[in-house]
């Protein structure tokens, strides 16, 4: 433990020698420490006592969840996606998060979360606008209270914690939920959210989706921390290790968290083990970086399986219900299908749209001048655009 | 307006006491307004601006922050998402940049991102510029990279009155200011009473400073009173000098700008900003773009030097003064062949 020198004990300096002014941590680290192991209900006697309605819940997410995954990455395929990062393997973190949140809370899902939106009930077409390519967000984040998909790495996390702090200072009921990666907790902005949300004791839970890998680097090259729950302590708020692929551990887990932000308790930092199945996008190459042995083991810990075994057990997967979510899932892929294989209206005029409230004088111009190029292209003669968003030079008087 | 109360002695304010009212009215008036940064509450801020606003409106409205810049303000994202219209301090112009990332990925792009659906009404104010013998990493003039990113207004007052009322428009203003306060001006007076009714300045609009006819100089924040000084020196020349208060940089005054040169015929672009990509460059080609015909002379500029920001006791070398701004007024070609050419 650090003894804090003051001034004035040194014997080198004159002066009567003191005590130490009374020095102790701020908090007692002991509460704050994360499970030795992932907690895990699946396959343990505490999974006996859990609420089937819940499981059967839980199972036709996941099943839907891994449909449109595979789906989205078909989609990649022909030409419909410009590039999409799978969950496959990490669907029970996209849906637990998606359930552990009432109506009235916010998600701040990353670009690998859209299962996650979609679950929360965002329609998969406007999810995956962002990764087509005809806008960046397509949805109005109110709507279903979801920020917008964030692409640089963490920058969502500090806007949780202010959206939870501001609805906080306004008395309001709600908890924002944050997700994040491996690769994500070594950003600046993973320390200073979780440092803002501590220290204003924010109703936030950081859900860190540990996938091992942040495309190709693995988590040793990371990090050297214990667990990135560990990484919890240091802000003074408590840290969950959690098994990813255990849906009902996970959904109890941030459920927990998430009650206890409502209750003014203060931010939690869930660390959820779980394993990229697919590679980091349909663009990267996994077999340069890992073992097919590798993935082979976690496809063997897969989150759809370990809950079927669960049902299966209690006699809970019926041949009605089975059916039943798979027809649903299908159901999803096929609307999904259909409806990205439409071109997505485009108007390229929207661009000078929404950069300020109103045009200032110089988009007004360029805006002008994108039109004339589009007038002359429809009528077939693009040449004779002016091509400039200029005043013709007025001549001297 | 009729008032019956009796008019309210107008006595010398500061650059910065007017900062502080423009808070203070605009918490009074609309409860959504929250300043936030680091020493901002108990202390008032290293330079006093936001002094008693923690007392007078609780430490909710006017917080000290922990002591980072992308903390601060990507939380003031998620504020402004739900509704509130920050108010960020950043404590200097190269203390902002640890938030340069959530300005640039979020604070411009959120609006456009989200077809509109999500505003972003955050004011950031920034301490910017030098001539105050501040050590390194307290003097930048770092206008240039904030006016290179679509989505920002840039606005810089250089009066007193000014002050106020960009303050209250920015804060006012749907969408994200960059509100760089030129220190060095912080503790000018003018004759302003902090009492009377003081009018909010529009955003987006010039003001010509000093009437004249040989040549214009655009300049704003901290320039402006060195180019007034300049254009007084200058008559001993001959040379009657127009002075233009750019105010805000984005949006930008084209019409003002063009219509003095226009005028004058002559302009000189004066920053503190390192000449090379820096507004002045920018500026030039606007006018050229547009006044091409009416010039008389190239467009130049007297700018910081393109060097990191002196020590203290050599930045008088780098700021524009007086003397280098009238040595490039005089290379404006007043008798050059083509003005003879032209018979003018």
């Amino acid at each position: 433990m650090t003894v804090l020198e003051q001034p004035g004990s040194s014997r080198h300096t004159s002066g009567p020698a003191g005590p130490p002014p009374a020095w102790r941590p701020r908090v007692d680290p002991a509460p704050l420490l994360p499970e030795a192991e992932p907690h895990r209900l699946l396959g343990t006697d505490a999974a006996r006592r859990l609420d089937p309605a819940l499981l059967k819940r839980l199972y036709t997410e996941l099943v839907r969840g891994r449909r449109y995954n595979t789906q989205a990455t078909a989609l990649t395929r022909q030409g419909r996606l410009a590039v999409y990062p799978s969950s496959a393997g990490q669907e029970a973190c996209q849906v637990a998060a998606a359930l552990a949140l009432d109506e009235q809370d916010w998600l701040f899902p990353s670009y690998r979360d859209t299962l996650a939106a979609v679950a929360r009930g965002l329609d998969p077409v406007q999810a995956l606008t962002l990764l087509r390519g005809d806008w960046h967000t397509g949805y109005d984040p109110y709507e279903h209270r979801i920020a917008p998909l964030c692409t640089p790495l963490a920058t969502q996390l500090p806007h949780a914690v202010g959206l939870a702090h501001a609805a906080r200072l306004k008395g309001d009921d709600v908890v924002a939920l944050a997700m994040v990666g491996d690769g994500g907790t070594s950003e600046g902005d993973f320390h200073e959210a979780l440092n803002f949300a501590a220290v204003w004791q924010a109703p936030v839970v950081f859900l860190v989706q540990n996938n091992g890998f942040a495309i190709s680097v693995p988590l040793a090259k990371q990090t050297a921390a214990p667990t990135l729950a560990h990484k919890a302590v240091g802000y003074g708020m408590p840290g969950r290790l959690v098994d990813g692929n255990d849906a009902p551990a996970l959904h109890e887990v941030l459920t927990e968290a998430v009650r206890r932000a409502r209750e003014g308790g203060g931010p939690t930092l869930v660390e959820a083990v779980t394993y990229r199945i697919e590679a980091h996008t349909n663009a990267d190459d996994a077999t340069r970086y890992r073992t097919q042995a590798e993935v082979e083991s976690w496809r063997a810990h897969d989150p759809i399986a370990l809950l079927e075994r669960e049902l299966t057990d209690r006699d809970l997967l019926t041949e009605e219900f089975a059916t039943a979510t798979r027809d649903g899932a299908e159901r999803l892929a096929a609307d999904l299908r259909e409806r990205m294989h439409t071109e997505p209206p485009l108007d390229p005029m929207d661009l000078f749209d929404h950069v300020f409230t109103q045009q200032t004088g110089q988009l007004r111009a360029q805006a002008a001048q994108l039109r004339a190029e589009l007038d002359a292209e429809a009528e077939g003669h693009p040449e004779t655009t002016t091509g400039t968003a200029m005043p013709a030079q007025e001549a001297r008087p | 307006m009729t008032t019956t109360t009796a008019p309210t002695a107008r006595k010398p304010a500061t650059m910065a006491q007017a900062l502080t009212r423009a808070l203070r009215d605009a918490m009074a008036e609309d409860p959504a307004v929250h300043v936030m940064g680091e020493d901002v509450g108990t202390l008032g801020g290293v330079f006093r601006v936001t002094d008693g606003l923690a007392k007078e409106f609780g430490e909710d409205r006017c917080s000290d922050t922990p002591l980072a810049e992308a903390g601060i303000l990507g939380t003031a994202v998620g504020m402004a998402m739900y509704g509130l219209r920050p108010v960020v301090e950043m404590q200097f112009d190269a203390f902002a940049y640890p938030a340069f990332e959530q300005l640039i990925s979020h604070v411009a792009r959120m609006r456009n991102r989200t077809r509109g659906a999500v505003a972003m009404p955050l004011t950031i104010r920034i301490p910017y510029g030098g001539g105050i013998g501040g050590v390194e990493h307290h003097s930048d003039s770092s206008e240039a990279y904030y006016l290179a990113t679509p989505g920002l207004q840039v606005v810089t007052p250089a009066t007193v009155e000014d002050a106020y009322g960009l303050l209250r428009a920015s804060i006012a203003s749907d969408d994200p200011v960059v509100f760089l306060e030129p220190k060095r001006l912080y503790w000018t007076k003018a004759d302003w009473s902090p009492d009377a009714p003081a009018p909010v300045a529009p955003l987006g609009r010039a003001e010509i400073r000093r009437r004249g006819s040989s040549a214009t100089l655009i300049t704003y924040g901290p320039s402006l009173p060195v180019c007034l000084e300049a254009a007084e020196a200058a008559r001993a020349e001959g040379w009657d000098l127009e002075v233009l208060d750019l105010r805000t940089l984005v949006p930008f005054d084209d019409d003002t700008v063009c219509a003095s040169v226009r005028r004058t015929g002559r302009a000189v672009i004066v920053h503190e900003s390192n000449g090379f990509g820096g507004p002045g460059g920018e500026i030039a080609a606007r006018i050229t773009e547009r006044c091409f015909h009416y010039l008389e002379a190239p467009v130049l500029r007297v700018a910081g030097f393109d060097i990191p920001y002196p020590p203290p006791m050599l930045e008088r070398h780098h700021l524009p003064g007086v003397d280098r701004i009238l040595d490039t007024v005089a290379r404006l070609q007043w008798e050059s062949r083509w003005t003879e050419g032209r018979g003018a």
